[in-house]
């Protein structure tokens, strides 16, 4: 569904990404594992058309996706929750998830969505006309992605979903990320927590420095000396 | 004339002048709430409605057009000509002088709209001549005596026509989807491309309305004084900017308010003090609030809790 191929990227004139090569199938989870600065958000952010593509090809059922904007990416059906969630804090949460499906036309479905999404996290449905900024953190993740769902997306970017939230908060999270790929989106998932990463994901790769160091299924990874040892302690 | 009626004859005159700034203001604050630019050039884009307004006034008492059309009819077509004009070439300095460097450092910004600024009123003295303009009002002289304070249809005009624009912008910024956009844009454009949002557009699109509404004030302007002069702008520009900060940049009610509040103050202030000393009084008020409420008296936040 989505290949990458030698990407290479970078911000000025420093380049992040030095050649990753990864695939995501439809109907996966796959997530990306490695320490800070590896260049896990920025493989998010060149896919989602955020960071320009230098070199490589980064093809989406069999488009070329290099050189188009943000927001015809949401278009093609690649919808991405950013690093820190980026909620519109002084917009109600009924507005954050009618602007992500800003593209569609389809009212009823839209509607449809919006009640599909409060079931998946009910509290949006208990606080639909407050302003999103009056969120906790955990709940603004949860809204950051609702409104990605809202795009009706196939493929899902979520860039550490479960970073600063309660435990009992990232269960959640995890559980709605499990639910979201039976229903038949297919993920990629950014996550610092390895473990629970590793439980609900297909496959995972590790980064180091901004290339592909390790690809594997991801029950052979929770068991990889490597992995273990430096992202599920020992 | 008694006190209370003087009180009210100025509130009515401070009105008036207070709806023109507020329309002018509405632009500065929307175009800041978007790009957090300040768009020096917007007094010129005021200018420049005056003058397609002034044109059309002439064209439409002068020549082609059949005798026998209603004053109102005359006005409504000049001013949605001018509102027109204006709007295209408020998207067309947005698209050719400001998006090019929207992601440079803002000081660059500032010194292109400073310049933009100083072109427009350049390229307007060539056009029309530095000399001060006759602005022919087809409002009839109507006025009313109510309660000892006169009212003229033409501040009648300038009500009505600030009024309904206003009422009008409230109502697509809280309740379309256009709107929306335009505020969320306002709160975090990276966030918005990722959401689909055209940006670029939307963008746009804030630069076509801050500019019509600019326009809608040139021509009550002229239509108000009798005489417009290319260096005009300028002046009301730099009010209307006050008026802006005095309601809370970026917030577009503040600039309704701001607008109102400082025609108010400055037509009470030219009623029982002297009108020589009214951009004093304008200008005095603009220091004195960044002294004390540096947000403006509508701008405070929504806390943004992470």
């Amino acid at each position: 569904m989505l290949k990458l191929e030698e990407v290479e990227a970078g911000y000025g004139r420093t380049s992040c990404l030095h050649g990753i090569s990864l695939e995501v199938r439809e109907g996966e989870i796959v997530v990306l594992l490695g320490a800070n600065g590896a260049g896990k958000t920025t493989t998010l952010m060149t896919i989602s058309g955020l960071v320009a593509i230098r070199g490589g090809a980064v093809t989406f059922q069999g488009t070329t996706l290099s050189g188009m904007a943000a927001a015809e990416l949401v278009g093609l059906g690649i919808s991405h929750v950013p690093e820190g969630r980026r909620i519109l804090p002084r917009l109600t949460i009924q507005e954050n998830l009618e602007l992500g499906a800003y593209l569609r036309r389809d009212r009823a479905a839209i509607r449809l969505d919006l009640a599909r999404v409060c079931e998946l996290f009910p509290i949006l449905a208990e606080r639909r006309r407050q302003l999103a900024g009056t969120l906790s953190g955990g709940e603004q993740q949860m809204l950051a992605i609702a409104r990605g769902l809202m795009a009706r997306p196939k493929l899902l970017l979520l860039d550490e979903p479960s970073l600063g939230l309660a435990p009992k908060l990232v269960s959640a999270i995890f559980d709605a990320i499990k639910r979201m790929n039976e229903e038949g989106i297919t993920l990629l998932l950014v996550e610092q927590n390895a473990y629970r990463s590793l439980q609900i994901a297909h496959r995972g790769y590790v980064l180091e420095t901004g290339r592909v160091v390790l690809a594997d299924t991801a029950a052979r990874l929770a068991q990889n000396p490597r992995v273990k040892a430096a992202y599920l302690g020992g | 004339m008694t006190p209370l009626q003087l009180f009210c004859q100025q509130l009515a005159n401070g009105l008036t002048l207070g709806a023109i700034y507020a329309l002018i203001a509405l632009g500065y604050t929307m175009i800041y709430g978007v790009i957090q630019l300040i768009n020096f050039a917007h007094g010129e884009l005021f200018m420049v409605g005056a003058y397609v307004a002034l044109t059309l006034v002439l064209l439409s008492s002068a020549g082609p057009l059949p005798s026998g059309i209603p004053w109102w009819m005359t006005l409504l077509v000049c001013g949605l000509g001018s509102m027109a004009a204006a709007g295209m070439l408020g998207a067309a300095i947005e698209r050719f002088a400001y998006r090019p460097i929207r992601h440079a450092p803002r000081l660059n910004a500032l010194i292109t709209a400073i310049g933009m600024s100083f072109f427009l009123q350049n390229a307007l003295m060539l056009l029309y001549g530095a000399t001060d303009r006759h602005f022919p009002n087809p409002i009839p002289l109507t006025r009313w005596e109510v309660g000892g304070v006169t009212v003229t249809l033409m501040q009648l005009v300038v009500w009505a026509a600030s009024g309904l624009l206003m009422v009008g912008l409230q109502l697509l910024v809280m309740s379309t989807k256009l709107g929306m956009a335009m505020r969320a844009t306002a709160q975090d454009l990276k966030a918005c491309a990722l959401l689909g949002i055209p940006v670029d557009r939307i963008i746009a699109t804030t630069f076509v309305i801050g500019s019509a509404f600019a326009a809608m004030g040139g021509m009550l302007f002229g239509l108000h004084y009798g005489t417009i002069n290319f260096h005009d702008g300028y002046l009301m520009g730099l009010k209307a900017f006050t008026a802006a900060v005095l309601g809370g940049i970026g917030n577009i009610p503040g600039a309704m308010v701001g607008g109102l509040v400082l025609g108010l103050l400055e037509g009470l202030g030219a009623g029982y003090l002297s009108s020589q000393w009214k951009n004093v009084f304008a200008f005095l008020i603009l220091v004195v609030l960044l002294l004390f409420k540096p947000r403006g008296l509508l701008g405070e936040r929504v806390a943004d809790r992470a």
